[in-house]
This record gives structure tokens, C-alpha cells and sequence, in this order.
């Protein structure tokens, strides 16, 4: 695919000519997203697993320690966002707090689907588990990446 | 987080569209609010054709917003994608002021449609099952699905949500844009590349 990478007539957005003083400012950091997707990825591999098997039960073993591994990898990318300095927080929050709605509704749809086909017991916590790493996650990446390129509220 | 919001009157511009009042932008949704009442009632009649055990109704929110889904992300991949790569900046930026905001709402609605309604039709007729013969291609689907979600909650809608982000700032970044709209636009191809393996499966499997 072509990308116009050519000089543009100046406009209302100036191409080439940065006006978010904190647009690169995460360079160098730990790689926030990367640790984001990695978890939602984890979480995706271990529904593929026990999908693998239906309907018989899959060796829930692989799954719990690949849905424990991505909600491992969900707090490390929390801490890593708590760790921040220099950070537009209210946009953050602002992000995070509708997302959180949305993947909740998502969410929820999900689990209604998994106990209305009769998951009980240990595979319910499970899938339960993983729908949680997946509506958390999910919204501290999309809050981090809006937030990341606001300007810090300045602290009186 | 307010939804909507007015971004601040932009600097004179040679490509600026026509503003509804003198120096003032309009008003930039990051969400369509006036798109949530039918997703809303998308996301009902989904549960409903669930709990009711429609196969029909199964089969329509599946093939329907499947093939939607499937028709949005080619045609934005390999269509509006390489269009919008060699439009002069302004215009793009004013094309994506109005398409993602579409976009946050639409594909969201069409993915969990598909998928829930899919996941449901599959136990009804059998397909989840190891014993189903195209088993294989059933898996095979589920990978080619999940690699398209990493791809689209990973990379395209955080770009989506940043781009939608920097236009709300009085003085919007363009190099910064431009680098998340190339995120956005390849990650759209690499998903629509990913449909037609989805094309090739759901083909493979309707046919047995």
C-alpha cells in the first residue's frame, strides 16, 4: 500500500510538525501495549485449546496456567502504567472508564453464552477468569494508548 | 470521559471544510451516541435469539454480520485504505474525522454478533464436536479469529481511539496522524488478509 508521504499545504493539522510535546515521550519505556497484547493473546490461546477438545474437556492444566500467565502479564502492565510519571491521567481514567462499560457489556454477553450452554465448575472460573483479563486489558490499552499522546494536566 | 466533545477552532487553514460558524470546528464524536440505541438493540435481539434457540435467527446475526465484518474490513484494507494513502493530508483528516467514530461503534457490534451467534450455531448443529469431520477447519477458524483480534483490539482500535484523540486538540499533530493512520491502515490489511482465510474456511465448512 502507497502512503502519501508528500509536503501537504498547510492545514489545520500540521503534517511534520509535532504539537504533542509528549508524542514520543514513552520511547524507551517499558513497552506497555506489547505486555497488553501479550496477555489478550495468552487468553485467546487458551480458549483455542479447550476449543480444540469440544465437547470433550481438555486437560484444563495448559489452560489455567496460560490464563494465570496472562493475568500475571495484566498486573505487570498495570504496575507499569501505576508507575508512570508525567502522565495524562484524567484522559486515561476517561478512556478506561467507558471502555470498561463496553467490554463489560461484552463481556457479559460471553459468560451468558458459556452458562447458558451449561458450563459449570472449574471450567466456568475458568472462562470466567479469562473473560475478566480480556475486559481489564483490553481498556488499560486502549486508555494508555489515547493517553500517552495527551499532554499531562499541569499540577497546581 | 465526555463522549462528545467541540474541538477548538483550528488555525487558519487552505484546506479547511466549510465550518458550521466562523472559526469554529464541529463538534467531534469519539463514540456516535445516536448509534448506541441500535447496537444496543443488536446486543438484545442477540441474546434473545440465544436464550430462544432461534437457529434461523442464529444463522442470520452469524452470516449477516459476517459477512459484513468480513466486507468492511476488505473493502477498508484494500479499497479505502490505499485511497486514503494518497489523499492530501487535510482531506484524510477530514475523511477519519467521520469515518472512525463509525467505526468504534460498527465493528465492535458486527464482531460479537458473529462470533456468539457462530460459537452458538456450531453446538447447535454439531461442528464443535471432534467427531464433526471439518473439525480441523473449525479450529482453523478459531486461530485465523484470534489472530484478527490481536490484530484489530491491539493495533486498530487504539490507533482508531488515538487518532480520534489528537483531532479533539486544538492543534492536532500530523506526523503523529500520519504514523497512527499507517498503523491503522495496514493493520486493516493484514485483518482483511486474514478474512479472506476466514472466506476460504467458512466455504470449506458450509460445504462439508
Amino acid at each position: 500500500m502507497h502512503v502519501d508521504e508528500r509536503p501537504q499545504a498547510a492545514g489545520s493539522v500540521r503534517p511534520g510538525a509535532p504539537t504533542s510535546p509528549h508524542a514520543d515521550a514513552f520511547a524507551g519505556r517499558p513497552p506497555i501495549p506489547l505486555v497488553c497484547v501479550a496477555s489478550m493473546a495468552l487468553v485467546l490461546l487458551s480458549g483455542i485449546y479447550l476449543a480444540a477438545y469440544l465437547p470433550r474437556r481438555a486437560p484444563l492444566g495448559p489452560a489455567v496456567g496460560l490464563v494465570a500467565v496472562a493475568g500475571a502479564v495484566l498486573v505487570l502492565a498495570v504496575v507499569l502504567v501505576a508507575g508512570l510519571r508525567q502522565f495524562a491521567w484524567d484522559a486515561f481514567f476517561g478512556v478506561v472508564k467507558w471502555a470498561l462499560v463496553a467490554y463489560a457489556v461484552i463481556a457479559g454477553i460471553l459468560e451468558f453464552v458459556f452458562v447458558y450452554d451449561g458450563t459449570r465448575g472449574t471450567m466456568l472460573i475458568l472462562l470466567t477468569a479469562s473473560l475478566f483479563v480480556f475486559a481489564v486489558d483490553i481498556p488499560v490499552l486502549l486508555g494508555f494508548s489515547v493517553a500517552r499522546f495527551q499532554v499531562p494536566r499541569a499540577r497546581s | 470521559m465526555a463522549l462528545t466533545s467541540t474541538a477548538a477552532a483550528p488555525p487558519a487553514a487552505t484546506a479547511a471544510p466549510p465550518t458550521p460558524a466562523a472559526g469554529q470546528a464541529p463538534a467531534l464524536q469519539i463514540v456516535p451516541l445516536r448509534a448506541l440505541p441500535i447496537v444496543g438493540a443488536t446486543l438484545v435481539l442477540l441474546v434473545v435469539a440465544i436464550a430462544g434457540n432461534w437457529l434461523w435467527a442464529l444463522d442470520f446475526f452469524h452470516v449477516a454480520g459476517g459477512a459484513l465484518w468480513t466486507a468492511v474490513d476488505l473493502f477498508l484494507g484494500f479499497v479505502i485504505g490505499p485511497i486514503m494513502g494518497r489523499m492530501p493530508i487535510p482531506a484524510r483528516v477530514e475523511f477519519s474525522k467521520r469515518l472512525m467514530p463509525k467505526m468504534v461503534v460498527l465493528m465492535p457490534t458486527l464482531v460479537v454478533c458473529t462470533l456468539a451467534a457462530g460459537w452458538q450455531l456450531a453446538r447447535h448443529l454439531g461442528n464443535l464436536s471432534t467427531t464433526y469431520p471439518e473439525h480441523g477447519w473449525l479450529v482453523a477458524s478459531i486461530v485465523v479469529v484470534a489472530v484478527m483480534a490481536v490484530v484489530a483490539l491491539g493495533l486498530l482500535e487504539p490507533a482508531n481511539l488515538a487518532v480520534l484523540f489528537e483531532f479533539r486538540k486544538p492543534q492536532p499533530d500530523g506526523e503523529l496522524i500520519g504514523r497512527l493512520m499507517r498503523r491503522f491502515i495496514y493493520a486493516a490489511g493484514v485483518t482483511g488478509a486474514m478474512q479472506v482465510a476466514t472466506l476460504i474456511i467458512m466455504s470449506r465448512l458450509a460445504t462439508g
